[in-house]
């Protein structure tokens, strides 16, 4: 963040890009592109763009680091060298590395790990595209991998960002709203329990206001979660028409 | 090394006191020294109950990044000594050193602690380069706060070098010191372990093994109120909304209490 | 929004998370408080207050009793390893392997399973932690010679099987070829017509989860094969594997001018247990399980 508040991007109560305060950029997502991958997905918030490949359940290797009753999952966030205006070098960032970290931590309270003793899970998540909310693009996108690859889970996660602009409580920030804005809220929500399982938070903001945001982010993931749904049903509805 | 049965915790919990005795809500001890390390600029040791950091500020004269032409750069790192734990590896920086050093980079910078720009010394050529680094020597859980306490309390006890101009060159003069660095507010990050359903605070080794989901929030002092400056969620369990609002809450009351010691420790 | 369970015998799709109704827990679900939901993509069954998820997607998780189709990948001491394509590796004993005693001291395990044989073979037991244990004493379990290998959905394989056996048994007696289908979702067949019948298979598996399927696949074979299908009452119907001793050959149409037994090249090879399998073979069972 450390964004300049001096400059107005909401003008006249509007955003840059027209959008209403709580609502998200144009939403895509897909199942099943990738065939080499055991499942895969893609999600897109506007022009932010990620996809996943899941690999498993499978052979743990190295062994030691199978677990006896349970999968391990483990995933990894890469950023495309070219997903960002500025070329970024390839390989891992310690701000991939994290980002890593926490994407497994959201997904993981969904998996039924217990299923697959001594196997591991893993997954990829690649930013071809990056506007802000990667995180959340990547973990939505491994999510739908996950239930493409037949993954047993409790309930899907979903993930998406809200945050502050000229003082205002946006939904998805973007574009120039993330460079100069003043907060950005990433979350992921465990819809079945009803639990957050992702909590990041950039920038300064009373206590309050940070609650308010946390609502906002929430009702943003509860449309997320309406995109991935019709992303898995229409896989195999589209065969189905065909069949009749 | 007997580990604790992490059923245990969760049994103690519902007793309505956790295995060292201390009540939900109460961080443990917590003593700081500042200035212990002459060859930094800054630096600073800190216990909190068992676990120990040592933090030291090194100051010196860099480049800017081109975006920040006219601001210093801050880098924070974090080592976990493989002293401080049967569990630490050799090696390059693992997740949890990563971790807390970028949690603690985001607490100071997202707080505007620092006034970055006052470390100009001319814009593209030459800034002030903050370097914070946080070693690890003993893991008895809660390594972000205690981490947090000693980047805190070393950058508010540090001493700039005094600047001299050669011609085109800029030096740092290390043996005369002016004064501290322009700090507004302090930056403190408390945590919060949810164990079966009940919210602790300061969560050591063992609460850790056992818990199911942390949340760090960071908060600043500014304009004599708090605001939230950071929060990371750890842990692979969920919270509830309310979970997080209580933890919230208690950030701002305990995160000030942690304040005041840091400041004593500092002479602020 | 709680919805009433469907009449016994209804498929839909369901997706992961989704909620099936209030009742108990079958494969594929779970439930809380009462309430059952899915864990994956794929069809949803109910029979009275029981709810049950076929996944769509999904590896082979190993049970006690499936037929698999496995192929040996390591010889070592007394036992040969099989990837049953499975993320778990299974074992099969010496004892499980081969009739009799084997002195170890001259015996080349090779001579019995191959580094690379595929046989059709039984899960005699799976630990807690998915140790998976093979034998081939059952009467179904041989060798798989020649022929070819596909690999599907494990969680399809009763699409293709079919109700009683139907779906397989059509595909068999349109194309001629032999065809065993493992639970592990690795399908072995063997014939002139292995292309058509690989075919189907397959438009099964990426069709598993729509209506009229029998129909579609009916007339693609049809199609493909140039005449009608016309079902074998029974009786005439080649069970496959059922009593191998007068019907081995590399036809599946039994020999009677044949005196001898002599070892098909290729095609379904001895059973190990020989000797002990006197009588018909319970092999019919493997085309009619269901799930």
């Amino acid at each position: 963040m450390g964004g300049h508040t001096e400059e107005q991007l909401i003008v006249d109560g509007k955003r840059p890009d027209g959008r209403a305060f709580d609502e998200t950029r144009p939403m895509a997502a897909e199942i099943g592109t990738l065939k080499r991958a055991d499942g895969s997905g893609v999600f897109k918030f506007g022009s932010t763009w990620a996809i996943a490949g899941v690999f498993g359940p499978r052979k743990v290797l190295p062994r030691h680091r199978e677990q006896s009753d349970r999968a391990i999952l483990r995933t990894d966030y890469r950023m495309a060298s070219f997903s960002t205006s500025e070329r970024s070098r390839p390989g891992p960032s310690r701000r991939s590395q994290e980002i890593s970290m926490v994407m497994r931590n959201a997904i993981i309270p969904a998996l039924f790990l217990e299923e697959f003793p001594r196997t591991a899970i893993d997954g990829v998540a690649e930013i071809l595209q990056a506007d802000a909310s990667t995180r959340c693009a990547g973990i939505n996108a491994m999510v739908l991998a996950l239930a493409d690859a037949g993954v047993p889970m409790y309930d899907l996660v979903s993930s998406c960002s809200a945050g502050i602009v000229n003082g205002y409580t946006l939904l998805d920030i973007a574009g120039k709203e993330d460079t100069a804005g003043e907060l950005d809220l990433p979350i992921a929500y465990y819809h079945r329990k009803k639990e957050l399982t992702l909590i990041q938070m950039d920038g300064i903001a009373k206590p309050e206001k940070v609650k308010e945001i946390l609502r906002v982010a929430i009702k943003g993931c509860e449309q997320v979660y309406e995109a991935q749904k019709k992303a898995l049903r229409s896989r195999y509805e589209v065969v189905t028409e065909e069949a009749e | 090394m007997i580990e604790m049965d992490p059923m245990l915790i969760t049994e103690i919990a519902m007793r309505g006191k956790r295995i060292d005795n201390r009540a939900f809500e109460t961080y443990r001890d917590v003593q700081i020294e500042t200035g212990i390390i002459s060859s930094a600029e800054g630096s600073a040791h800190v216990k909190l109950g068992e676990t120990e950091v040592i933090a030291g500020i090194k100051i010196e004269i860099g480049t800017p990044y081109p975006d920040t032409a006219d601001e210093g750069v801050l880098t924070c790192s974090a080592e976990l000594l493989p002293l401080a734990s049967p569990e630490f590896e050799k090696g390059p920086p693992g997740e949890e050193s990563i971790e807390i050093a970028r949690v603690v980079d985001r607490a100071i910078r997202e707080s505007k602690c620092l006034d970055m720009k006052k470390m100009c010394i001319k814009a593209e050529e030459a800034v002030w380069m903050i370097f914070v680094d946080m070693d690890v020597l003993n893991d008895d859980g809660n390594l972000i706060d205690c981490a947090c306490l000693a980047a805190a309390a070393a950058l508010a006890s540090a001493k700039m070098p005094k600047l001299n101009k050669d011609g085109d060159k800029y030096e740092a003069d290390y043996d005369v010191h002016e004064g501290g660095l322009p700090m507004t507010g302090i930056p403190i990050s408390t945590t919060f372990a949810k164990i079966d359903g009940i919210i602790v605070a300061d969560p050591n080794a063992v609460e850790i093994r056992a818990m199911g989901a942390r949340l760090t929030v960071g908060t600043i002092d500014k304009a004599g109120e708090i605001k939230l400056c950071s929060m990371q969620k750890g842990g692979e369990r969920g919270l509830k909304l309310e979970e997080v609002e209580k933890i919230i809450d208690l950030a701002v009351t305990k995160g000030e209490e942690l304040r005041k010691k840091v400041r004593i420790a500092a002479g602020k | 929004m709680i919805e009433n369970s469907k009449p016994s015998g209804e498929r839909r799709l369901v997706i992961t998370g989704e909620l099936l109704g209030r009742g108990r827990a079958g494969h594929g679900t779970y439930e809380d408080n009462g309430n059952v939901f899915s864990k994956f993509v794929g069809l949803a069954e109910a029979r009275d207050d029981l709810h049950f998820v076929i996944p769509l997607s999904g590896v082979y998780n190993p049970k006690r009793g499936d037929g698999v189709i496995g192929r040996v990948t390591e010889i070592i001491f007394q036992k040969w390893i099989a990837d049953i394509n499975s993320p778990y590796e299974a074992t099969l004993p010496l004892s499980e392997g081969v009739e009799g005693f084997v002195d170890l001291t001259k015996a080349d395990l090779t001579k019995y399973f191959d580094y690379g044989d595929v046989v059709f073979t039984e899960i005699a037991q799976v630990s807690k932690q998915r140790h998976v244990t093979l034998t081939m004493r059952s009467r179904k379990c041989r060798k798989l010679k020649g022929g070819r290998l596909i690999r599907v959905t494990p969680a399809k394989v009763p699409r293709i099987i079919g109700k009683g056996g139907s779906m397989v048994e059509m595909i068999k007696q349109m194309t001629g070829t032999q065809i065993v289908v493992g639970q592990n979702g690795v399908v072995w067949m063997r014939g002139d017509n292995e292309d058509v019948a690989a075919e189907a298979v397959l438009t099964i598996e990426e069709r598993a989860h729509t209506h009229g399927l029998t129909d579609y696949i009916k007339a693609m074979l049809e199609k493909r094969m140039g005449k009608p299908y016309v079902p074998k009452p029974p009786e005439q119907r080649d069970e496959g594997f059922r009593d191998l001793r007068s019907e081995r050959g590399d036809s599946f149409e039994p020999r009677e001018e044949r005196t001898e037994h002599p070892q098909a090249e290729e095609g379904l090879g001895d059973s190990p247990f020989e000797k002990s399998a006197g009588g018909k073979s319970d092999l019919g069972d493997v085309e009619n399980i269901q799930i």
